[in-house]
């Protein structure tokens, strides 16, 4: 009964939230292209679906194959790095300073010297996503109980059977936790990248798009419609990698304890 | 029948403390030998320079022959929390490269001679802190060592867990006829598991004196009989001189 209410409690507010919206706009009778309706909000995101739709569709292929190619070169990039601490100080200053500086920054100079629209916002989405699942398996990769890592030199493992069956499995966790962070990153990433890049390459059609173009017809729910779309894609891909990480995890780690089993 | 001989053996820390200076022992052939001290005194840092994975900084570890197979119980279970109990306790032969079925065989013995068997499948989060030092024995076991290297593998357990492990243990050993080195800091348990008991002293740790235990009795009997409280007397006069030199 108490959990049911603590998840219940989050549309709660929001249903306080859009009604209070609702009557606003009534009272005040505010027309559409200054603040529409979440009435209107939502049949504008029915009655534009043809279109909405492609568009949630581009901007999605765009997060995913950022998302995809960030965690293979992340962990790619950590295991690297867990082989030589050499390689690691060579390397890791510029994986920081590609994470520091802001990627709208980055992006014309992308704009430049990649001719591919898609290939322009998959660079920019997966510069902005890959570093936690990088910080998060170079950390996990280096917090192996030191017990089986002794155990494992004691039964003479080599380099490679000690990645394969002690290092990865003990950095799992902690590429899951960077993979959940990453998701929002990528889908942060792949709109930033339409946005820049919605100026000059022409094939652009994704949410970002559609926000910047109902913006110029003043086609205001539209732009609302839009930015609820977005919101929501983030919320499915953190709820969806949150899944996978509890199903890939359940067994064994404590962080997928359920509420009874800590309790117990 | 001598399996191996440390001479005059030393350890400096990176640190500079000197953790071990001058300890000459002799570790014969099917003996169950205990080092017995008071924490700190370096008794893990000795077994840590005859496992291999640190090395002396004086002296030097002579073994009779080739190095032996060696099981190891650490302190803590440490077993992968991923992996069920029979891939934990099949993992020395799959790194020795043994084929699939062959290690899960083996593992399957050893599994069922620490009375195991139903747990397989499971994790060790799954199980008890006696059941994973259990499965941390019968992964020491799978690849049949001649040499059994325990370092305090009881002294995080209940008192009812250990004294029933401890037997265990003694049967294994007989049946088994390897060479235990087992550190402790129980008198109690040193005398109970012991055919030799090496008692260490701190700052630096040296090995101070080494006596002889009988076992008149097995089991319950030995641990009531006054035979037992003499000789726990004895050893624990042996450590307090240890420790006031």
């Amino acid at each position: 009964m108490r959990r049911l209410s603590q998840r219940s409690a989050p549309l709660l507010v929001a249903l306080f939230v859009l009604a209070g919206w609702e009557e606003l706009v009534r009272v005040r009778g505010l027309p559409p292209y200054i603040l529409p309706a979440p009435s209107l909000i939502a049949e504008t995101l029915w009655a534009d679906r043809a279109i909405l739709a492609v568009s949630l569709f581009v901007t999605l292929k765009i997060t995913f194959a950022a998302l995809a190619t960030s965690a293979v070169a992340s962990l790619a990039l950590a295991v690297l790095f867990r082989q030589s601490r050499w390689i690691e100080r060579s390397l890791y200053p510029y994986a920081v300073i590609l994470q520091v500086t802001p990627i709208v920054a980055i992006a014309p100079l992308i704009l430049i010297y990649v001719e591919d629209p898609f290939a322009v916002m998959l660079v920019c989405a997966t510069i902005v996503a890959f570093f936690p699942i990088l910080s998060n398996t170079m950390l996990g990769l280096r917090s192996v109980d030191p017990g089986l890592e002794d155990f494992f030199r004691l039964q003479g493992a080599g380099r490679l059977e000690t990645l394969w069956l002690l290092h990865l499995p003990s950095a799992l966790p902690y590429f899951l936790s960077g993979l959940r962070i990453a998701g929002g990153l990528a889908l942060i990433g792949a709109v930033v990248a339409e946005f820049v890049s919605s100026t000059t390459a022409g094939g652009a059609t994704g949410l970002a798009w559609r926000i910047i173009e109902a913006g110029q017809r003043l086609n205001v729910p539209r732009m609302f419609a839009a930015l609820a779309l977005i919101a929501f894609a983030g919320i499915a891909i953190f709820a969806l990698l949150t899944a996978l990480s509890h199903l890939i995890l359940r067994r064994w780690h404590e962080s997928a304890r359920t509420e009874e089993e800590t309790e117990g | 029948m001598r399996l191996l001989g440390l001479d005059r053996l030393g350890h400096r820390f990176a640190s500079g403390t000197q953790a071990l200076s001058g300890v000459s022992l002799e570790v014969e052939r099917g003996e169950f030998l205990s080092i017995l001290g008071p924490s700190g005194c370096g008794k893990s840092t000795l077994l840590r320079l005859v496992m291999g994975l640190e090395r002396p900084t004086e002296g030097a570890i002579a073994w009779a022959g080739a190095r032996p197979r060696i099981g190891v119980v650490f302190q803590e279970p440490t077993l992968m929390p991923w992996a069920s109990v029979i891939d934990n306790v099949a993992l020395p032969l799959r790194l020795q490269g043994l084929d699939r079925a062959e290690r899960l065989a083996a593992a399957q013995a050893a599994i069922e001679m620490v009375g195991l068997a139903g747990f397989e499948k499971a994790v060790p989060r799954e199980l008890s802190g006696g059941m994973k030092m259990r499965v941390s024995i019968a992964r020491a076991f799978s690849a049949k060592p001649e040499l059994l290297l325990m370092d305090e593998p009881f002294a995080a357990l209940d008192e009812i867990t250990r004294l029933r492990l401890d037997d265990e243990l003694r049967d294994l050993w007989r049946a088994q006829g390897l060479t235990v080195l087992f550190v402790t800091h129980s008198v109690f348990e040193s005398v109970y598991l012991s055919t030799r008991i090496a008692v260490m002293s701190a700052r630096p740790g040296r090995v101070a004196d080494s006596l002889t235990i009988g076992h008149s009795a097995d089991g319950a009997a030995f641990r009531a009989s006054a035979d037992y409280a003499r000789q726990c007397g004895l050893v624990s006069a042996a450590l307090g001189r240890a420790m006031a030199a």
